[in-house]
């Protein structure tokens, strides 16, 4: 690994994310939420 | 609020319960975050994943009220992308690899055929004559059980009946052929090793 950065980005601008990868995040957000209890935060994931 | 608004109006926004304002931060940086994660892995899916993985960890960090805002949040994420980039390489450096010397996976040099290779067959097939050739030497009696017993994987119940003998005979008979057997191949010179 430190071969890896040692060498250098390669330059790339061009690539972008798969659209589906940008929806699953968005709806991740949607989905997710937190919930306060006491002593801690529960993560709670709603369809 | 539009592309124009600050990264930092856009989280707090987030933060408050607008959707919205995180589609836009995930619009104005995946190119560059994406851009980096693939110029690091150099793998497609590799780099989907843990772009994916970043923007999780920060949606986390920004619901869970755990994000110090300095005006800094491209560097944030970029910083999480990194951590998580360093994160998968301690990970396959731990797995075992499967490397060949030309880099490229080859899956027969991994895999172990368990039977025999075509030069031990050959071996095997050349002792299998043998034995027929010394089986043909015995007495009829003998090479009857032989060929009963061991090329038709009778039973010495079912070879009794069929030769119309007790089982002891059978027996009998089998034991003198293997004697015999032994014998042939010493005076021949005959080597029954695989």
């Amino acid at each position: 690994m430190p071969k890896l950065y040692a060498q250098g980005s390669k330059k790339m601008n061009n690539l972008q994310p798969k659209q589906e990868t940008i929806n699953f995040i968005l709806n991740f957000s949607k989905a997710m939420h937190i919930v306060k209890t006491r002593n801690m935060l529960v993560e709670v994931h709603m369809n | 609020m539009n592309s124009n608004t600050s990264d930092a109006i856009l989280v707090k926004s987030y933060i408050a319960g607008n959707e919205k304002a995180l589609e836009i931060l995930v619009l104005r940086h995946k190119s560059r975050v994406y851009n980096f994660i693939y110029s690091k892995v150099l793998d497609g899916d590799l780099s989907e994943d843990i772009f994916q993985d970043t923007f999780i960890k920060v949606i986390r960090t920004l619901r869970k009220g755990t994000y110090n805002e300095e005006g800094k949040f491209l560097p944030w994420l970029m910083r999480i992308a990194h951590n998580l980039i360093i994160d998968h390489f301690r990970k396959s450096n731990r797995m075992p690899k499967f490397e060949s010397k030309n880099k490229e996976f080859d899956i027969f040099s991994m895999l172990k055929d368990s039977g025999r290779n075509a030069e031990k067959q050959l071996i095997v097939d050349q002792i299998s004559a043998d034995v027929r050739k010394l089986v043909e030497e015995l007495p009829e009696d003998q090479k009857q059980v032989v060929f009963m017993r061991l090329f038709k994987d009778m039973s010495f119940k079912e070879i009794a009946e069929n030769t119309n003998v007790s089982i002891n005979t059978a027996l009998g008979r089998m034991r003198y052929a293997i004697i015999n057997l032994r014998r042939l191949v010493v005076e021949h010179n005959i080597i029954l090793t695989e």
